[in-house]
């Protein structure tokens, strides 16, 4: 005979002690005490084998719905303690997120103005067809003057307040004494003494001047431009430096202003400025009313181009000169140019660019 | 050169406005630096009559002055100068004016208890010289309430120009007036000076020698001189003095205003002398060792053999071309003058001009070159002005030497201009812009001759003709053109080493490198300190005394600059450059180098003092790490690399080496720096470096094919094998390392050391190395057996190349 009213207090006696386990421990032991072997609800399904087939269609399903219920209510609180200590174990896992982290190697490098001036450059130009070239630093008379047609006491030459080196002329050279390069145009000398026609380069590098106050230091950089062909004339010079300069400054355009001037070394000379304005605290390139000189350029000269063992009436083409210190401060606003070779950290940083801004004409110049 | 809009219409007729005037000359060549116009500055100031002067009741030296200014009630004035006095003409400024000298605003006052409501002014305080010895006096004419820049004429507009050292013909106000006149801005006058007949018999009683030996160098070609009497010397007259102040300069005296005079109005410098202080034979020669002159600046001039003087018996009178002799100048006592106007080297007068220092009006205008047809022409002009000013009587020029102008005659096709501008310009265009030039053309076919004037030596062929006519024409006129595109894509750029510098930049600055850009020179000590000094690399005229040698390495300019960010409190930093360093003066001595320090607390990982970890001063292995991070960088397989205990002569003896492939080719050093170089350079105390000679790195082979070897990836598991070795504290582990791997070239493909110590238990001398052996089958998996047998391998290896001893 089934006691229901037996059974169903087992059965509120179980769950209350399911409900009251404080931890999986306890609960197992709930379990153990109602479903193990010897467990209060397994003694009593024992006890169907002894009964009549009536009585057992009565209890059987009576004891094994208890057993059901009860195996469900365990595994919920089971699932309940587990939640309940993944929680406790997650809050006690919290650390403080706003603890600060250092600045990576990334973050803390960088490249230097200049450097990444020159790349910019060499993105443009690269688009025109150029290669970059070099030459060295310690030239000699000869390749620094005589060849660009600088006549030995002429007072241009005083124009350039020139580095001598102390030793006289090298050994067995009939080259004149030896200088550190007052521009990089000694370059266009050197490619087309080895290179044939046509030649498009551009010469970025160190010069030196022995001058030196707020806007001149002893070392400077300068972006040389030669193009030696049959037929360039200084209409392409202007679409050229135009094409370049609006690149560069990344505006819609840059107004020129180009005005004759003289170069021993080129014929005929100008200068060119680029519209500006000032009326701020910084210039901006491409807009307002005023002029800024920015570089030089012109024709090479006859007499140049003849020195490099060409025909000036067969070959012919233009150069230009400028400052690559300069375009940089204008561009970036750096205000003095003593600075750039002061490897003062907070400028570097503060001026600098990092590692992998790669100017290209794909990915724009600057970001 | 400076110039005034007045003087200019000397010798221009036009109706062009200032503007157009300014505008053009920028156009062809004469850049405009400066513009000033007086009469902006100036407006406000005015005419006024001091109707009365009385002493200030408080002050002695004050002065209550009743102004009449022209305009309503007299004004009242409390005036300093001593010469404010009743009836007097002056200057006056109401209340509100900004007074240039002074640069300030005047506002009404009580001084010492009387009103002000003005003041008289001093030249000073109108910026028109320096004397402010009392207040303008005016005459007595000057009418009251005018605008003073219109009564004393200053309300002209000042132009400066700079001139290029081509253009000596525009270094006088005519010159100028011919280039606008060819660019169409009004008519040039005719500038011909009639000469004056003598009016006293011969050439006086001084003649001029020329004392140059064969073999010397003659800066002075011809000497024209011309002996005046009975000159008055005194002030010039107004008009002459009003010309010199406009354009900065000081009138001195009639004889001195009136050579400047021609200087800037023709481009011909003239010296005079006073005749009665020559004494015996005047001559020009070449200056002796140890002579000296005092000039008219005030200082002396030590002489020497490359510098031409003129001199008398007793020594010389002036450097010539370049300033007159103090001793020999004309005074206001002056009755007799020796004029000279001659022609010289442009090249001898910028050698003397540099090695004297002197930046004179006369040396500007005869290094560019003087037209050799102005040399009588400028003494007539400065004979008519002298006898005009100063009366007296003047004996004939007496003419030494001779200069022949080189008669120039080019052959010029007109379609250079085309050839060489792009320009179009019809031949009619091209004859009339270079005969306004001074140019004769003639003929009419495809190519005209054009015959070049005296004064333009700088045209010598047909690009300098082409030159004239475009800036004449217009730069801005020429087309712009786009330089044809290439027809293909852009092939590469940049030459290996170029890319290499690239790549190693952007390298180290991933790895927390701020790049420096340093001084291509540097002192002698560091450079002797890096293995430079050279004579060859040391620079003869260095801008000071620690940039006199050009740098070896790169490191002295960057320890610098670690040592100056050090100061500023900065310690911790990682510097690097990528440059030029110089091995010897030619060509080929110059390299291509990268190099690194580490100051203070910074590595690669952390700087300075951070929560998450220990601050670690970099050491030997963070330089080394960067080195190897730039070469992997650059292509360079770091399993070819040989690293040999051979540090730099920078570098600590034991903490530091060198990386070669092979050992004629070394690439880099890396390493702690020296303690000794520490100390003899000041440095921090923690640093690692590393230089890399970029150049130093085999060219790429070309390979036929750009495609990567092939690559096999084997399914089966790979199979990592411990060991520890007891091996001799000083066994190098790159050996040891190199002994395991090579016990079975198969089979293993990394070693990997994972622990190194030492400690008492291994016995003296002794350490600990511990090595992670990756074993990966080929073609099935391996039995224990197997394995075993391999591991036996690596023990055997390593004891026969290191006497190691695995661990028990």
């Amino acid at each position: 005979m089934v006691d229901t009213k037996a059974l169903d207090a087992l059965k509120s006696e179980i769950l209350t002690a399911v409900e009251n386990a404080a931890d999986l421990k306890e609960l197992d032991a709930v379990r153990v005490g109602a479903l193990g072997k010897k467990g209060s609800i397994s003694e009593q399904l024992k006890g169907l084998g002894k009964m009549t087939p009536e009585e057992r269609q009565v209890a059987g399903p009576a004891l094994n719905g208890l057993k059901t219920d009860v195996a469900v209510q365990i595994d919920a609180k089971a699932e309940q303690l587990e939640n309940a200590a993944l929680e406790a174990k997650l809050a006690s896992e919290k650390v403080d997120i706003t603890l600060p982290l250092q600045k990576g190697p990334m973050q803390r490098g960088s490249i230097h103005p200049i450097s990444q001036t020159i790349d910019e450059i060499t993105a443009i130009f690269s688009d025109m067809g150029f290669a970059i070239a070099e030459g060295p630093d310690i030239e000699s008379d000869y390749y620094n003057f005589t060849a660009l047609n600088f006549p030995e006491g002429h007072p241009a030459r005083e124009m350039h307040d020139t580095f001598f080196m102390k030793q006289e002329e090298g050994e067995g050279s009939n080259q004149g004494k030896m200088v550190l390069r007052t521009h990089t145009s000694p370059v266009q000398i050197r490619t087309m003494e080895t290179q044939e026609p046509p030649i498009r380069i551009v010469i970025p590098g160190r010069t030196y001047r022995c001058d030196s106050d707020q806007t001149h230091t002893p070392m400077f950089h300068q972006l040389e431009g030669l193009v030696i062909d049959k037929s360039s004339h200084i209409g392409q010079l202007r679409w050229v430096l135009e094409e370049f300069l609006t690149a560069f400054f990344e505006v819609d355009h840059v107004k020129t202003r180009f005005r004759p001037s003289f170069f021993p070394f080129t014929e005929p000379s100008m200068e060119v400025d680029v519209q500006c304005d000032r009326s701020g605290n910084e210039v901006k390139i491409g807009e307002g009313s005023d002029w800024m000189e920015i570089l030089g350029c012109g024709m090479v000269h006859p007499n140049v181009i003849r020195n490099c063992g060409l025909d000036p009436d067969v070959y012919q083409g233009f150069a230009w000169g400028m400052g690559i210190d300069r375009i940089a401060m204008l561009k970036y606003g750096m205000p003095d140019l003593r600075d750039f070779f002061g490897a003062d950290q907070r400028w570097l940083d503060h001026y600098g660019f990092r590692p992998l801004d790669l100017p290209t004409l794909f990915g724009g110049l600057s970001s | 050169m400076k110039f005034t809009i007045d003087w200019l219409k000397d010798h221009l007729e036009t109706t062009a406005s200032n503007d157009e005037i300014i505008e053009t000359l920028t156009q062809i060549g004469l850049e405009v630096e400066e513009v000033e116009d007086q009469a902006k500055t100036l407006a406000d100031f005015t005419v006024c009559e001091v109707i009365s002067a009385e002493k200030h009741p408080n002050a002695d030296k004050l002065r209550v002055c009743m102004v009449n200014t022209g305009k309503g009630e007299p004004v009242k004035v409390v005036c300093g100068a001593p010469n404010a006095r009743t009836g007097m003409k002056g200057v006056f400024a109401a209340s509100g004016t900004y007074i240039p000298g002074t640069d300030f605003v005047l506002s009404k006052g009580v001084i010492r208890g009387e009103e002000s409501n003005g003041m008289l002014c001093s030249e000073r305080e109108l910026l028109l010289s320096d004397d402010h010895d009392g207040i303008i006096d005016l005459p007595a004419d000057a009418p009251v309430g005018e605008r003073y820049v219109d009564y004393a004429k200053l309300n002209d507009v000042v132009v400066d120009i700079a001139i290029t050292p081509n253009r000596g013909d525009c270094t006088g106000i005519y010159g100028v007036a011919r280039d606008l006149a060819a660019a169409g801005i009004g008519e040039l006058k005719d500038g011909t000076v009639k000469p004056l007949p003598a009016t006293l018999a011969g050439e006086g009683d001084i003649s001029v020698e020329f004392r140059f030996g064969e073999d010397e160098p003659q800066a002075c070609q011809q000497f024209a001189g011309r002996l005046f009497k009975n000159v008055k010397n005194g002030p010039s007259p107004e008009w002459l003095q009003q010309r010199l102040i406009a354009i900065g300069l000081r009138p001195i005296n009639a004889l001195a205003d009136i050579t400047n005079y021609v200087s800037y109005d023709r481009g011909r410098p003239l010296h005079a002398y006073d005749a009665d202080k020559i004494n015996g034979q005047f001559h020009a020669r070449n200056a002796k060792k140890g002579e000296e002159i005092l000039a008219l600046d005030g200082k002396t001039y030590a002489l020497d053999e490359t510098m031409c003087i003129l001199a008398d018996d007793n020594g010389p009178l002036c450097i010539g071309g370049i300033m007159g002799g103090e001793e020999s100048g004309c005074t206001e006592e002056t009755t007799s003058l020796f004029l000279e106007s001659a022609w010289w080297e442009p090249i001898e007068i910028a050698q003397t001009g540099r090695k004297t220092g002197i930046n004179s009006d006369a040396r500007y205008r005869l290094e560019r070159h003087v037209d050799p047809a102005l040399t009588l022409a400028g003494m007539e002009l400065a004979t008519k002005l002298i006898l005009d000013i100063c009366g007296g009587e003047v004996h004939d020029i007496t003419v030494t030497g001779e200069v022949q102008p080189e008669e120039k005659v080019i052959d010029f096709p007109l379609a250079e201009i085309t050839r060489l501008t792009g320009l179009k310009v019809p031949f009619a265009e091209v004859k009339a812009v270079l005969t306004r030039l001074g140019f004769w053309v003639a003929g009419s076919g495809d190519v005209v001759k054009v015959a070049v004037p005296t004064y333009r030596p700088d045209i010598e062929g047909k690009a300098d003709l082409v030159e004239e006519v475009m800036r004449i024409v217009g730069v801005d006129n020429v087309p712009v053109d786009p330089l044809p595109r290439l027809t293909s894509v852009a092939p590469k750029m940049l030459t290996t080493i170029q890319n290499r510098r690239r790549i190693a930049r952007r390298a180290l600055a991933a790895r927390g490198y701020n790049e420096a850009v340093t001084w291509s020179f540097i002192s002698e000590k560091e450079a002797v300190a890096f293995g430079g000094g050279q004579d060859e690399l040391k620079l003869e005229n260095p801008i000071s005394a620690d940039l006199s040698d050009m740098r070896p390495s790169l490191l002295p300019g960057l320890l610098a600059a670690v040592n100056r960010n050090t100061n500023r409190g900065i310690a911790d930093l990682s510097l690097f450059e990528v440059g030029q360093v110089f091995k010897s003066a030619a060509p080929d001595g110059q390299h291509n180098y990268a190099a690194g320090v580490r100051a203070g607390l910074d590595t690669h990982g952390q700087v300075g003092r951070d929560w998450q970890g220990k601050a670690e001063k970099p050491d030997v292995f963070e330089a080394k790490a960067d080195l190897f991070e730039t070469l992997a960088q650059l292509g360079v397989d770091p399993n070819n690399l040989q690293i040999v205990a051979e540090p730099a002569a920078w570098s600590h003896p034991g903490r530091g080496g060198r990386v070669q492939l092979g050992p004629k080719n070394i690439i880099g050093w890396f390493g702690e720096l020296h303690p000794r170089l520490i100390k003899e350079l000041d440095l921090p105390k923690s640093i690692a470096a590393f230089e890399l000679n970029l150049d130093a790195i085999p060219e790429p082979r070309a390979k036929a094919t750009k495609a990567k070897p092939a690559l096999t990836l084997s399914d089966l598991q790979t199979v990592k094998r411990d060991f520890a070795f007891v091996a001799d504290s000083n066994l190098e582990a790159g050996k040891l390392i190199k002994a395991a791997g090579s016990a079975d070239k198969k089979l293993i493909t990394n070693v990997s050391l994972f622990d190194v110590f030492e400690g008492a238990n291994l016995g003296e001398g002794k350490k600990s190395l511990a090595i992670e052996v990756t074993i990966q089958p080929k073609d099935k998996t391996l039995t224990d057996e197997e394995i075993d047998a391999i591991s036996q391998k690596v023990v055997a290896a390593v004891q026969k190349a290191t006497k190691a001893e695995l661990r028990g």
